[in-house]
């Protein structure tokens, strides 16, 4: 176990925070007593409509496929915008990331519903578009940090563009872009849940029908497996940027013991 | 053999190379020197075509760079930088390794490639082949820069003032390396500084520039015997000069081959200014003199320095 606990270079905690979450899914149907106990006047104070396992797996696929297309549309257009050939785009791009990142998402939401009408295409599409804001400011400040030096050292070595960025402009800037990710992933696992306003199913799908119907049980349920999943996948972001940096020998030998 | 023909480089309608001839012979250390904004790092990144220059041509072996792709022609010359510029996500091995694998060598040729260029470096390939730029010294470092731009053996290698940045003694030692380098694999040096002393010590012969334009290129005993003009003179320090002289100066220029001295012995590659240093520490007027290889081949006496 702890073998393998070094090889994936997760640490305990994101396995501790793992095991809860499996454990609070698995048991969250079978908390009738105890939930009748903190809300004696609601009849069904167990969310029974979807499975909590089916909630998770559909809100999780949501967010995952949603921050895949981001994640290759935000690093592509982060490159773009760093190349000699895109200088000039990158003002603009950069502006759209940082202005796109004002509007709620719920306004994102509300304009993809009469382009692609209910349910999980236009969450999913909603979800994409924010998320690629965060990943695209983040492979532009990533690509930019890479010191002048080492890029001109690169060159003269004769190293030809795209293998400058393969070899050494991406792993470089790969602890920055993989932080835009998380951050976008983080914010999508929140906001996947108000894409069951549009009929989506989420872990926000109790949450909306306990708002709507006056059932708080429903709503504690949703928010304490959204929160916990958060959690989780920040965590799981933590080991693997930490591990990024690590192997691109970008961390003191002191930092490298303690972690 | 490196020659540049009436190259001209503008920034801004300022020529930062202003009408540049000169034959950097094939095997020589050919060292530049001026102040800054002289014009001599453009001079150098001309060379491997970092930059283009706006007029004039330049040729390495007979061949005119603007006819080579730079990729291709960049492998084929090394390059030291004054920041260094390892690659800090990749280990002293894998950062030597960079031009081979550019190149597609073989893997067992680059293994043993690595292991030979941290032997001539001085660096212990047991304990360095594994650590990574921000675990070195920086004259660590710069060794591996160097042994960096010498990995895929060029003919050509040049040095943007390679050890600017590092503390005296360790800039002292390293340029003891590369004289020795120089003289072991007869590479054509092109190395650039600002600093006189380092570019009389090194060079076999010193272009001197001043405002984009060649001042003065000639060997080192030259510049200091004839310094072309005014500013040559100050750069070269007008009262230190017969100094300077000790420092350029070989003691197998003036040694004897006969006679006879005892105590510790004195190599005849070392400086004039050398053999001072221990005939005043050690209070002798008469040293030894010794081979590379360490056989009693002479003796130097302290009238002998005197002789400018």
């Amino acid at each position: 176990m702890s073998a393998m606990r070094r090889a994936l270079g997760l640490s305990p905690l994101t396995w501790a925070l793992a095991a809860m979450l499996v454990a609070l899914v698995l048991v969250l149907p079978h908390l009738f007593a105890p939930m009748h106990w903190l809300f004696p006047q609601i009849e069904r104070p167990v969310y029974e409509r979807a499975s909590f396992v089916e909630l998770v797996l559909s809100h999780l696929t949501l967010v995952l496929a949603s921050t895949t297309a981001a994640a290759i549309v935000g690093v592509s257009a982060g490159i773009f915008a760093t190349r000699q050939s895109g200088a000039e785009f990158a003002p603009l791009i950069n502006a759209i990331a940082a202005i796109g990142q004002t509007f709620p998402p719920v306004a994102v939401l509300a304009i993809s519903v009469p382009l692609l009408g209910y349910g999980g295409p236009p969450t999913l599409v909603a979800l994409a578009v924010y998320a690629a804001l965060p990943i695209t400011e983040n492979t532009i400040a990533g690509l930019t940090a890479v010191s002048r030096d080492v890029k001109d050292a690169a060159e003269g070595l004769g190293f030809s563009r795209l293998r400058m960025l393969a070899d050494v402009e991406l792993p470089l800037a790969s602890p920055i872009i993989l932080n835009g990710i998380r951050i976008a992933v983080i914010i999508n696992i929140g906001t996947a849940t108000i894409g069951s306003t549009i009929g989506a199913l989420t872990l926000g799908s109790p949450i909306i029908e306990g708002l709507s119907a006056s059932n708080p049980a429903y709503v504690l349920e949703g928010a304490l497996v959204v929160a916990l999943l958060a959690i989780w996948v920040d965590r799981l972001f933590e080991d693997i940027v930490r591990a990024a940096r690590r192997h691109s020998g970008l961390v003191t030998s002191d930092a490298d013991a303690a972690g | 053999m490196i020659e540049l023909e009436h190259v001209v480089k503008r920034y801004g309608g300022r020529g930062a190379v202003d009408g540049m001839t000169l034959t950097i012979e094939a095997r020589t250390l050919c060292a530049f020197v001026g102040p800054s904004g002289c014009g001599k790092s453009t001079t150098l990144r001309l060379i491997n075509a970092l930059i283009r220059p706006d007029e004039g041509v330049i040729r390495i072996d007979g061949q005119d760079i603007a006819a080579i792709k730079p990729e291709t022609l960049r492998r084929g010359i090394g390059y030291v930088i004054q920041s260094i510029g390892l690659f800090p996500h990749w280990n002293v091995a894998d950062n030597i390794a960079t031009v081979p694998r550019l190149l597609h060598w073989p893997k067992a040729r680059i293994e043993a490639r690595i292991d030979e260029l941290l032997h001539l470096l001085r660096l212990d390939p047991g304990e360095f082949r594994t650590k990574f730029p921000h675990q070195l010294s920086g004259g660590q470092q710069q060794r591996v820069g160097v042994a960096r731009a010498l990995a895929a053996d060029p003919n050509i290698v040049l040095m943007d003032e390679p050890f600017g940045a590092l503390d005296p003694p360790t800039r002292e030692a390293l340029q003891g390396e590369i004289r020795r380098i120089q003289a072991e694999t007869q590479k054509t040096i092109v190395f650039v500084t600002h600093d006189m002393d380092e570019a009389l010590r090194l060079g076999d012969r010193v272009a001197v520039m001043q405002s984009g334009k060649l001042v003065q290129f000639a060997t080192p005993a030259e510049i200091l015997a004839k310094p072309a003009n005014e500013f040559v003179r100050q750069f070269v320090g007008g009262a230190d000069m017969s100094i300077r002289v000790l420092a350029v100066a070989r003691v197998a220029e003036r040694m004897r081959r006969d006679g006879a001295a005892e105590g510790e012995p004195i190599r005849e590659r070392a400086s004039l200014k050398e053999a001072l240093t221990l005939m005043m520490t050690s209070g002798r007027e008469i040293l030894p003199v010794i081979d590379d290889k360490g056989a009693r081949v002479g003796i130097i006496r302290l009238t002998d320095l005197a002789h400018l």
